[in-house]
């Protein structure tokens, strides 16, 4: 597989193997760093992030990742302040950054927007969101999280739980993990359950599914349970939302039914779902989740920028 | 079987085993209903050796394109068609419906990019019968009934 040059767009368009290679290239840069403090592969390199929505946090995890890599940084964080008020489309938007930079980083509100600039930009593009699609490379840190902390991805029993139908975070997680030996479990209220036609294609591919609405009934069986915010945004219809508004709290007494080396993950941001008194205990990874998507996201941008 | 209550045309097209229901929508899809076209006969619901019943589409002094042909195929994917000239049929194949769906139909999602920017949308078909798409943008998959909606 040629990394140099590749875009990062969709967790389908990735193998087994090119999953596992860009979570060995992370662990080895993060032990250099850690070694070293900071790595120079992309000196003289810059990074356009293109955030059309605001997401602190990624844009802030690549921006961390390029300078680490000893790269430059250019972009903006909302749409508002650039000429995309003014009526610019993507593409022009896309033809104009690339002559700016080495690659580039987006993150928009439409499905299929990181895929259209992918074909109209000639440098790299990684998708950092797309409106409720694919998320890769959270996709990517999140299964470095689980590996490093388990030292393995298959034979585990894994939850996700809340908003399993906008949630595209999930989506690309269940996609990715069925390329390994493991059991789904997806906990959502009905009207957010998994879209039909990803639990057939996890079917399809061997992976046991259990469908539930009923966290209590599953969460002993749990070697992780990454847990989902509720997006108001993502729902056309805000009563829709109302409705199963606040379904789920992981709390003290619901871990108290939980494995004693249970992990909850959260892609975070949170809002209730995860109750703030689960922070303390060996349970929550979600902070060391944040910290791996650093050198997850500097192993991809040293890939497709071709120094690493 | 029954002679087709139909006349024959003496050039054009003449598109067979439609599966039965479906004539009035490849009619439609192909704009043939406009005023000023040539003449248009839809036979429906005849009996067919190979489908039970059928819908048959003739068109008098018009050719399909590609792009028509690959329209009828998502409709009608049993489709025959028959090329007319002087009455007799020149050239006759079998639509097919192709891998890969470029510029002919809309995406269902409203928030698929397509539907924003100027995109030539494109479709990867992932089960030819009954017909299933995913959208190569938004990776959304549509079944039958939102790609004839789309069309």
């Amino acid at each position: 597989m040629e990394w140099k040059g590749r875009d990062i767009i969709s967790i389908r368009d990735f193998s087994k193997e090119d999953i596992e290679f860009v979570l060995e290239t992370a662990e080895r840069l993060e032990r250099e760093l850690r070694e070293k403090g900071h790595l120079e592969y992309a000196k003289g390199k810059i990074l356009a992030t293109l955030f059309f929505e605001p997401s602190t946090r990624t844009r802030l995890s690549f921006e961390s990742a390029m300078h680490r890599l000893g790269g430059a940084v250019i972009g903006f964080a909302e749409a508002s302040t650039t000429s995309v008020k003014k009526g610019e489309s993507l593409r022009d938007t896309i033809k104009t950054v690339e002559q700016y930079s080495d690659v580039i980083v987006i993150r928009h509100p439409k499905e299929g927007a990181a895929r259209l600039a992918a074909e109209v930009a000639e440098i790299p593009v990684i998708n950092a969101g797309d409106g409720s699609n694919q998320h890769p490379t959270q996709t990517l840190l999140d299964l470095y999280t689980i590996k490093k902390e388990f030292g393995r991805i298959d034979g585990l029993k894994i939850g996700l739980l809340g908003d399993l139908k906008y949630g595209r975070t999930t989506h690309s997680l269940a996609e990715a993990l069925s390329f390994y030996d493991v059991e789904l479990y997806l906990i959502s209220p009905e009207l957010l359950r998994m879209p039909r036609h990803i639990v057939e294609e996890l079917r399809e591919r061997g992976v046991k599914v259990k469908e539930t609405s009923d966290l209590e009934a599953v969460i002993g069986e749990l070697d992780v349970l990454y847990v989902t915010r509720i997006q108001k945004e993502r729902f056309p219809d805000e009563q829709e939302y109302l409705k199963v508004k606040g379904s789920y709290q992981v709390n003290l007494a619901i871990l108290a039914k939980a494995k004693e080396n249970l992990k909850v993950m959260h892609p975070l941001p949170r809002v209730d779902e995860i109750h703030p008194e689960v922070d303390g205990t060996p349970h929550a990874i979600y902070f060391k989740q944040v910290f791996n998507g650093v050198p997850v996201r500097m192993a991809l941008l040293g890939l497709v920028l071709g120094v690493i | 079987m029954a002679e087709l209550k139909v006349s024959a045309i003496r050039e054009g097209t003449v598109i067979d085993h439609i599966s039965a229901g479906k004539g009035l929508k490849v009619i439609e899809i192909l704009g043939l209903g406009r005023l000023n076209g040539g003449a248009v006969l839809l036979a429906m619901n005849v009996p067919s050796k190979k489908l039970g019943r059928k819908d048959i589409v003739k068109v008098e002094g018009r050719f399909l394109s590609e792009e028509e042909v690959n329209k009828i195929a998502l409709i009608a994917p049993s489709a025959t068609v028959n090329i007319i000239r002087d009455y007799k049929v020149v050239e006759k194949f079998k639509v097919e419906v192709p891998d890969v769906i470029e510029g002919i139909l809309r995406c269902a999602n409203p928030n698929c990019i397509t539907n924003h920017e100027y995109v030539t949308t494109k479709f990867y078909v992932i089960n030819k019968e009954p017909l299933k798409v995913r959208c190569y943008y938004c990776e959304r998959t549509m079944e039958e009934d939102e790609i004839l909606a789309n069309l």
